[in-house]
């Protein structure tokens, strides 16, 4: 009987399925999932379809139909490599400002404009108002191939080409037609092509933004893990018409608004964690939100940087450069692992793993050393940009820093911070000649400032801010990591943090425990003197 | 001398469970301060904090029970006869005398008990609680206009708390041992019964 039942059950069940069989097995191929992302495939597009020799030829085929694209792109800091903080009234950007890694852009357009987002960017003077300039490409590249060699202002190679010139080295010239037939949205690989590499390398500048974010375990960054949500850049820099939101110059040090909602107009900045976040993250454990008020959430989620194999450069002494090896070119000594502690060309290095950051009160406001400020060797080191903020001025937060110590030319003389040319076959070039007197009054002749011909070397700080590599909660910090003597805030003023040796009243601690110990010793003699008395009495 | 109940059930399990809970709250608390490290910071808080609800829940009953059974009265401070106990502690225990306070039910505190105790419950219990509030609401207290307290000052109070209630702890379990017998009290506190109680006349009772 049961087996009946049984087998009555299982055709019933076949019955059921046998109709979805075949349904599937009868449609269609799968659409080409891409289909499903973007209702463009830019390969089809005939006017792709066709060799480009330069980049602008690209962009000017991109712009017949996203017409807007570029002017979008000229409103970008991206582009414009200039910014003025409304706030400090500073001109800042990479035209403008010195800092302590290659101190500045203005005589080495052709080297550093690799990073910039257009083409023939050959000097401070480009042509800004050019839209075939604007790089497409290089955002926008899916292929992983698109590349802007060090040494041509800016655009990719698309021919075999020798550089530099009787060197023997060859740079391959890559296929514009093919990359722009597969563009797509910005990727962690696209931004980071420049992101991830300032400075001069993996990893040299920002030490929480290099190449083991391209494709991060869960662990190393928590939202854009491959293993977990696998953000892009952009999922938190939401750009609005190619304006990328989050800045370095003006950041965000304090936001007190609450999780930006879908469809409810939100003037603030998109990407801090606040923004989805909000002011009260932490459920299970509410007391944790009574921090919010006081410290950034990079204070506690981000326990290190440089977590990801990839040394961030932590101090750069250009005044020992110079050195050249037994062969007569620039020396070159590298530590264990493999990286430049020391070139000819640079100077000595120092790299460094898993980075325990430094902590200030920040406000967002952020004041340059530029290059026409005096500076005076007795008051060095000099903040190339100093983070402002105190516990008192109700709009700083405890934020966790990259403190980057350099040692730089200045004009001993006029007393201010040097342009210095680096990169370039000519004579002047540091790299070239390893001669500071004409690079530094070539440097300043092409930013147009005096140069007294006396040059020293002073010691620089840069603030770099660690706002990425968010690791999972079980790896944020601990509560004692702060919450104790020499824990991470020792060095944070205007704040009580209980566990703090140094914010006790010393003569209370010191009374009280003296008072417990005589009160302790005053018993016991006097339990000592019962006893002794009792004894004799028998 | 009479043996006679003078410890309410209520009343001991007051005592004890707020001794426990005591001494929790001054070994966390003292972590939590940066004395010494024994279970973590982060363990040492969640347990002070637990048990600081667990204490206040603790004394609002016992509040409640002093007022409605009239206890409270053992409370009330006199100077009859305290120069002679404080004279009883410094000499006449040494030389096997009887305590010169003689107790009774309704008075069962000798006069230098009364006012530590009543230094205990009108003085460091209100501090400690207080600033233990506040610490504890730290975040919250610029919406009942008390933003403008520092932190470190509601700690420091807090922790002047603490030594006082640690000065007392020291001073209270050693007087534990000076009853009639040295561990008589402590019977007492446990079972209730004490056997060294002055029977009093009917009529003191309506004092």
């Amino acid at each position: 009987m049961r087996m009946i039942k049984h087998a009555l059950v299982m055709i019933a069940a076949l019955a059921f399925m046998a109709p979805a069989y075949t349904a599937n097995s009868s449609e269609s191929p799968q659409p080409n999932p891409k289909l499903l992302k973007s209702t463009a495939d830019h390969s089809k597009f005939k006017e792709l379809q066709k060799e480009f020799a330069s980049g602008p030829e690209v962009t000017k085929v991109c712009l017949s139909c996203h017409t807007e694209a570029a002017k979008q792109v000229h409103l970008t800091q991206h582009w414009k490599w200039e910014f003025r903080n409304p706030d400090t009234n500073q001109l800042l950007g990479k035209k403008h400002i010195v800092n302590n890694f290659c101190t500045s852009v203005t005589s080495n357009y052709k080297a550093c404009a690799s990073c910039h987002i257009g083409y023939n960017t050959d000097g401070p003077q480009f042509d800004m108002a050019s839209e075939n300039n604007v790089d497409c490409l290089v955002c926008h590249d899916q292929t992983g191939k698109y590349k802007k060699p060090s040494g041509f202002a800016g655009n990719p190679v698309t021919k075999d080409t020798e550089f530099p010139p009787g060197s023997g080295k060859i740079i391959r010239g890559i296929n514009l037609s093919e990359i722009s037939q597969k563009v797509g949205k910005t990727r962690r690989q696209t931004c980071g092509a420049c992101h991830f590499y300032g400075g001069g390398g993996d990893g040299v500048k920002h030490g929480d933004l290099d190449s083991s974010l391209d494709n991060p375990e869960k662990s190393l960054d928590v939202h854009m893990g491959t293993d977990g949500q696998n953000f892009t850049c952009a999922t938190c820099h939401k750009t609005d018409g190619h304006q990328v939101p989050g800045s370095r110059y003006a950041p965000t040090a304090q936001d007190k608004e609450g999780a930006h909602m879908r469809g409810k107009a939100d003037s603030t900045n998109p990407a801090t964690c606040q923004a989805c976040h909000g002011q009260t993250p932490h459920k299970k454990e509410a007391k944790l939100n009574d921090h919010t008020d006081k410290l950034a959430c990079q204070t506690c989620h981000i326990p290190a940087f440089a977590r990801g194999d990839v040394p961030t450069k932590m101090s750069w002494d250009w005044s020992t450069a110079g050195k050249r090896g037994k062969d007569g070119k620039p020396l070159v000594v590298k530590n264990d692992e493999g990286h430049d502690i020391y070139l000819g060309i640079k100077g000595d290095f120092v790299y460094e793993e898993n980075v325990k950051p430094e902590y200030v009160w920040f406000n967002g406001k952020v004041k340059y050393t530029l290059a026409d400020e005096k500076i005076d060797k007795a008051n060095q080191p000099i903040y190339i940009n100093k983070f402002e903020g105190s516990a008192t001025d109700g709009k700083s937060m405890i934020w966790p820093i990259k403190l980057f110590r350099g040692k730089q030319p200045f004009d001993a003389e006029n007393k201010t911070l040097t342009i210095n040319h680096l990169a370039g076959a000519d004579d002047t070039a540091y790299w070239t000649n390893l001669n500071w007197d004409k690079a530094i009054a070539a440097g300043m002749a092409a930013a147009g400032k005096p140069f007294s011909g006396k040059y020293d070397f002073i010691e620089t700080i840069g603030m770099w801010p660690i706002t990425h590599m968010v690791a999972p909660k079980d790896k944020a910090l601990g509560c004692a990591d702060c919450h104790s003597s020499n824990g991470r805030l020792e060095k944070v003023d205007g704040i009580y943090i209980p566990g703090r040796g140094r914010d006790h009243l010393a003569l209370l601690d010191t009374a009280g425990w003296t008072l417990a110990a005589l009160s302790l010793l005053g018993v016991i003699g006097h339990g000592i003197g019962r006893i002794v008395a009792a004894k004799r009495k028998q | 001398m009479a043996r006679v109940y003078v410890f309410k059930r209520f009343e001991r399990f007051w005592h004890w469970a707020q001794a426990l809970l005591i001494i929790t709250m001054l070994v966390s608390g003292f972590e939590v301060h940066g004395t010494y490290k024994l279970l973590s910071w982060h363990k040492a808080a969640e347990l002070h904090t637990t048990a600081a609800w667990a204490l206040m829940g603790l004394w609002v009953f016992a509040i409640f029970w002093h007022f409605t059974t009239g206890e409270w009265r053992q409370y009330i401070p006199t100077t009859n006869k305290m120069i002679d106990v404080a004279l009883f502690y410094a000499f006449g225990i040494f030389r096997g005398e009887h305590h010169p306070y003689l107790k009774t039910k309704n008075h069962k505190h000798n006069p230098l008990q009364r006012v530590a105790y009543l230094g205990v419950k009108l003085f460091i219990n209100p501090l400690i609680w207080c600033t233990g509030l506040f610490y504890l609401f730290y975040n919250q207290l610029g919406a009942i206009g008390l933003g403008g307290v520092s932190l470190g000052l509601i700690a420091l109070a807090h922790t002047f708390g603490a030594f006082l209630m640690l000065l007392f702890l020291i001073a209270h379990v050693y007087l534990g041992t000076a009853g009639h017998t040295p561990t008589a009290h402590f019977t007492a506190m446990i079972t209730g019964w004490d056997d060294d109680v002055h029977e009093e006349p009917q009529g003191a009772q309506a004092q």
